[in-house]
């Protein structure tokens, strides 16, 4: 361990390492558990709807009152999953900023955590656009959680994961606010290292939602 | 434990409290990694315009590409590879047995008829 290191020297640990971080790791993989439960849900209810809207297949009558069509809208969400995408990029480049701080080669716009942390929430806030958008068009055309075994297991699954969202860019809003005020340096490194790895996790998640709820028909 | 003759570039930063092993990635690595996932995503849209998606492979395609990026973005911009042992276990752990709920609930679930 370098002198500098001991410095700043977090409580003590029987492992040495800081009990934040191994929390977000511990909730992290608890998370992965409520995912994957309700992605299960999804799947095995996946194709047992009685009635439509359907995600990938028209619905004709006697099924449906009138003609409905699939209700999935692919571009909609290839969209919303790139912006989710460039938001993971955009904090990892909060942290890298905050970590080298003054450092050469950090200087001007990429040394600017304020920016990185403010692109994150604004790209977090346009996921949840898009899912607004999504749940409005999918209430209008007749689905709502209520219709069918889709709708439901569709509106938990992509609901607990935009609530999870919303966590996450109240969570960089109010870091943007610390660094505004008081500035973000390296010995702040590991408040935003643990941000961070919330965030990534809501964007695998997401991954794993495009494939197996969007685009596995 | 603790690599010891891992320094962090940054004195400040104090390594061992995160659990850094290894220097993290510079910004132009994470352009890459950024261009990856971009790639694999516009190929794994592509492909469901194709007729590709009725064939057999489609789903297992999607499947292999969706873990690759799931894999790329755990190793890389949540730093997994390059953090402390602790850390991997933390998260493989608990994604394993949630890997086997999820496929031991859908073997489960297989054999009840739907709705026709």
């Amino acid at each position: 361990m370098s002198s500098a290191v001991a410095t700043h020297a977090h409580p003590p640990t029987s492992t040495g390492l800081d009990h934040r971080k191994i929390a977000i790791w511990a909730f992290i993989g608890s998370e992965c558990m409520l995912f994957a439960s309700l992605i299960s849900t999804y799947l095995i209810y996946k194709g047992r709807s009685l009635v439509g809207p359907f995600p990938h297949e028209a619905c004709d009558p006697p099924k449906c009152a009138t003609h409905l069509n699939a209700i999935l809208n692919i571009p909609v969400t290839s969209m919303s999953t790139f912006v989710l995408l460039m938001s993971s990029l955009a904090m990892v480049l909060a942290l890298a900023a905050v970590e080298n701080k003054g450092k050469p080669g950090y200087e001007g716009v990429l040394g600017s955590s304020k920016l990185w942390l403010l692109v994150t929430a604004i790209l977090g806030t346009t996921f949840l656009g898009f899912q607004a958008y999504e749940f409005t068009s999918f209430v209008h055309e007749g689905l709502t959680i209520r219709t069918n075994l889709f709708g439901s297991s569709f509106f938990t699954l992509t609901g607990f994961h935009g609530a999870h969202v919303t966590a996450g860019v109240l969570w960089l809003l109010t870091l943007l606010a610390i660094d505004m005020k008081r500035g973000l340096g390296p010995k702040d490194a590991l408040l935003v290292d643990i941000s961070a790895l919330y965030w990534h996790f809501v964007d695998v998640v997401w991954i794993a939602i495009f494939t197996l709820v969007y685009l596995i028909k | 434990m603790q690599d010891e003759e891992f320094k962090h570039t940054n004195p400040e930063i104090d390594i061992h409290a995160m659990g850094e092993m290894h220097e993290h990635p510079t910004w132009k690595e994470y352009k890459w990694v950024a261009l990856i996932l971009t790639v694999i995503t516009v190929i794994e849209v592509w492909i469901y315009y194709t007729p590709f998606a009725q064939h057999a492979l489609f789903v297992p395609a999607l499947l292999l590409m969706s873990a690759v990026k799931f894999a790329i973005v755990v190793l890389f911009y949540m730093h997994l590879k390059y953090d402390h042992k602790l850390f991997k276990a933390l998260f493989t752990g608990p994604l394993i047995i949630a890997m086997a709920t999820l496929i031991s609930l859908l073997f489960l679930f297989a054999s009840h008829p739907k709705p026709k």
